[in-house]
């Protein structure tokens, strides 16, 4: 008797968590260095975020091979000598809003999230504060923070000639819809 | 009072599941395949192209010297007081298609290509390699001598066809296969094929992040039967160098028994001997202009 009702306990749990999900499929992430003698950006849209509403944690995950860039060399040196994208294929972010979100309520809010960042092999604890829209179907989040490229162990070097900021800037635009698997 | 524990464990396994199990879910999101980048560091193994293009609205302006031998000795700086030299301009009309056009003081030779990307490596099981086609058309205008006589224009044309076959086997090692069809509407030998069958093999291994050693062979079938017999005098042309990337050029230095640096003449007429030191020292750099302004524009 006691271990059905555990497992039906664990289903509901489950079942509950499936439906207070929301995904963001080909979310956008962005980037900008600027120096006086050289902007780079990328551009990766094929970026996912996972947002539980019960508990407002979030997630996001990137391939770091999917940043395109306006020059193709640039590109080219970001997976081959600075993020190395071979060795270190993924990015990530899972963390938890830290306000109280009505997702019940249309509206934006202020908010800031808390949680680990990884780039390049390297895992730091980041705030970050951003704008949450909740609309009828879903939400959406735009978040803007500084990376600064030391923290990850991105190495610039001093011989080449192209210039890279030390701290970039980094853009995100989620728009989340309510979660069903893809299969 | 089991019940409550019980109770405190679906509680703590629950949240402590949380945040991994949210990167899972996302593990289970195909995000779309991921190609292999920077097979090699420039649109030439050595000698020979390589299966990289230039991207699309990309412009690639090529130097490259081969000087002298290293056998002629000090009056001559072993080879360093003369030089041959290619100039190129290479264009991507797309991401998967390039046109090239250069011109080389080594028998005044002009040179035309196309390539094209038919398949791209990636992380899907049916793309494990690069796969290009490579055309190229030479054109010597050295006038006509007693050694080398010309009676018209159409005897001055070359043809190449190549497959160029690559993978990227780690981010350090790639190898790359290059079937090669060469024809010469007149070949310098008298006794010299038209044709010329052979396969080129080249590969790189990255030093640094930065610097990479590279090496090429071009073999050449020299007999079949005796309809076909090649020149003897010809070698295959073997290819050693380093890659030196430092962001917006690509330095490329390297050794060779040919002074050629187009496919019909490090490929159909090299005739330098690594045994007697008649070796090339010589320089490919590579500088690449984006003309993509729409692409700018949307990064604003």
């Amino acid at each position: 008797m006691r271990i059905p009702l555990i497992l039906l306990l664990c289903f509901v749990i489950g079942k509950a968590m499936g439906q207070d999900m929301l995904i963001a499929r080909n979310a956008q992430v962005s980037f900008f260095s600027e120096t006086p003698l050289e902007n780079i950006s990328g551009l990766n849209k094929n970026v996912t975020a996972i947002l539980n509403k019960k508990n407002n944690e979030v997630a996001v995950k990137m391939q770091v091979a999917q940043f395109e860039f306006p020059n193709k060399l640039m590109q080219e040196h970001f997976n081959e000598n600075y993020l190395e994208s071979d060795k270190y294929p993924t990015a990530s972010f899972t963390g938890k809003i830290q306000e109280k979100v009505d997702f019940s309520k249309e509206g934006v809010q202020a908010v800031t999230a808390k949680g680990a960042l990884n780039m390049h092999g390297v895992t730091r604890e980041r705030t970050m504060s951003g704008k949450l829209t909740v609309t009828k179907t879903g939400a959406s989040l735009v978040c803007e923070f500084n990376v600064p490229l030391t923290d990850h162990k991105i190495e610039i070097p001093k011989l080449v000639f192209e210039k890279i900021a030390e701290v970039i800037t980094i853009k995100t635009s989620f728009s989340f819809a309510p979660y069903e698997s893809k299969k | 009072m089991k019940k409550i524990i019980l109770m405190l464990f679906i509680l703590s396994y629950g949240s402590a599941m949380a945040q991994d199990d949210l990167l899972k879910m996302l593990d289970n999101e195909s995000t779309g395949p991921i190609y292999a980048t920077a097979t090699f560091k420039s649109t030439r193994v050595i000698n020979g192209q390589s299966i990289e293009n230039i991207a699309k609205k990309h412009l690639d302006f090529r130097i490259s010297h081969r000087f002298g031998t290293l056998n002629s000795g000090f009056s001559n700086l072993w080879g360093l007081d003369e030089a041959r030299i290619r100039i190129g301009l290479e264009y991507g009309i797309t991401d998967r298609l390039m046109i090239g056009a250069g011109r080389s003081s080594y028998q005044k030779t002009y040179d035309y290509f196309v390539k094209y990307k038919l398949l791209r490596q990636s992380n899907r099981w049916y793309e494990p390699v690069t796969l290009s086609v490579f055309a190229g058309a030479y054109t010597n205008t050295m006038a006509t001598t007693t050694d080398m006589k010309f009676y018209n224009n159409l005897e001055r044309q070359m043809y190449v066809g190549q497959l160029l076959i690559a993978r990227k086997f780690s981010d350090r090692v790639s190898l790359q296969l290059t079937p090669t069809y060469l024809h010469r509407n007149k070949t310098e030998s008298q006794i010299d094929e038209n044709d010329v069958f052979g396969t080129g093999i080249g590969g790189r291994f990255k030093l640094s992040k930065r610097t990479s050693f590279n090496a090429e062979y071009f073999y050449t079938v020299k007999k079949i039967g005796t309809a076909y017999v090649r020149d003897p005098q010809y070698k295959d042309c073997l290819s050693l160098g380093f890659d030196i990337e430092t962001g917006g050029h690509v330095f490329q230095l390297h050794l060779s028994n040919s002074r050629g640096m187009v496919e019909n003449q490090f490929i159909g007429a090299t005739t330098g001997s690594w045994g007697k030191g008649d070796i090339f020292y010589g320089f490919n750099i590579s500088r690449v202009f984006s003309f993509d302004k729409d692409a700018k524009k949307t990064h604003k």
